[in-house]
C-alpha cells in the first residue's frame, strides 16, 4: 500500500490460531509487520496461493529476507532463526 | 417521484470544497483481502472519490455504487466507499456488484464524526451510520466537489458527479 509499510507481511485470518501463534512471536520480538486478512472459505484464498503456492493461512512475506513461507511452525523456526537477536 | 415531501435530514457539519478532508485509518477492504491504510495512503497515490454510504445491505448503497459502475467512474479514479459494515459484507458487495472500488470499514461511525455526517437510524437502537456523501479530493486531500444529503434518502448528481472527476 503505503512505501513506508513494514517489512514483513502476514497474511491471516481472524481468530485463527496458528495465524496467531505467528503474531505472539513477532510481538514477543518485537518485529514490524502488517496484515492482510483474507476469507474464511479456502477456495477464496486466491492471493495467498499466488504468494505462497497454497491456500493456507498464516503465510508471511518477509522482504528483508526475500523469503515467502507458509505453515506456523516453519513460520516460527524462521523467525527465532532470522532474527535470534531481535527484541 | 412521490407525492409526499421526503423526510429531511438535520443540518450537517461537513467539511467544504477547498478544505482540506481529515484523514484516517481503517481496514481497507480489496476484492482478496482487507488491511489497516490510510486515506492520505490512497490520496498519494492520486486524487480520491471519496463516498460514504448506507451500510452495504441497504437499498442506497447499491444504487450508488451501481450508478457510479454504470457511468464508468472508478475506471476514471480511485473510488472509495466508507460505511459501517464489517470487511466481510464489503467482500461480498464488492463482488457481487462488480465495482471495481475499495471500501473503509468504520463500524463505530468514527469517520462520521470527524466528518460531520453522523445518521443516527430512527428505531435501530445504537446504531449510528454515515450519511451519505460524496468528495472529490486531489493528491494533498484537498475538497474539489462535494455533495452531502439532505434528505432521507436523497441520492448524488452522478452526472455532476462523472463530470467533476474527469475535470482535473
Amino acid at each position: 500500500m503505503s512505501d513506508d509499510q513494514p517489512a514483513i507481511t502476514l497474511y491471516r485470518l481472524q481468530a485463527c490460531p496458528f495465524c496467531e501463534r505467528v503474531v505472539r512471536v513477532l510481538e514477543e520480538k518485537g518485529l514490524d509487520y502488517h496484515s492482510r486478512f483474507v476469507e474464511p472459505m479456502h477456495s477464496d484464498r486466491d492471493v495467498v496461493k499466488r504468494i505462497s503456492g497454497k491456500r493456507t493461512v498464516p503465510a508471511i512475506v518477509d522482504e528483508n529476507t526475500g523469503v515467502t513461507m507458509s505453515e506456523s511452525a516453519n513460520i516460527v523456526e524462521y523467525l527465532e532463526n532470522t532474527y535470534e537477536g531481535a527484541a | 417521484m412521490v407525492d409526499f415531501e421526503i423526510v429531511e435530514l438535520p443540518d450537517h457539519d461537513a467539511p467544504a470544497v477547498g478544505d482540506t478532508a481529515p484523514d484516517f485509518t481503517r481496514p481497507l477492504v480489496e476484492d482478496e483481502y482487507w488491511e489497516d491504510a490510510s486515506l492520505s495512503d490512497l490520496t498519494d497515490d492520486g486524487p480520491v472519490l471519496l463516498v460514504f454510504h448506507t451500510m452495504d445491505g441497504a437499498f442506497p448503497a447499491t444504487y450508488i455504487w451501481n450508478n457510479l459502475r454504470d457511468r464508468g467512474v472508478p475506471d476514471d479514479i480511485q473510488a472509495v466507499g466508507v460505511s459501517i459494515s464489517s470487511p466481510y459484507e464489503h467482500k461480498t458487495f464488492l463482488a457481487e456488484r462488480g465495482v471495481d472500488a475499495k471500501f473503509f470499514s468504520d463500524p463505530a461511525a468514527g469517520i462520521a464524526t470527524e466528518y460531520g455526517i453522523e445518521n443516527d437510524l430512527d428505531d435501530m437502537a445504537g446504531i449510528t451510520e454515515h450519511r451519505p456523501a460524496v468528495f472529490l479530493l486531489d493528491e494533498s486531500r484537498e475538497i474539489q466537489y462535494r455533495w452531502v444529503a439532505e434528505e432521507w434518502p436523497d441520492f448524488p448528481d452522478y452526472d455532476e458527479v462523472a463530470a467533476a472527476v474527469s475535470d482535473p
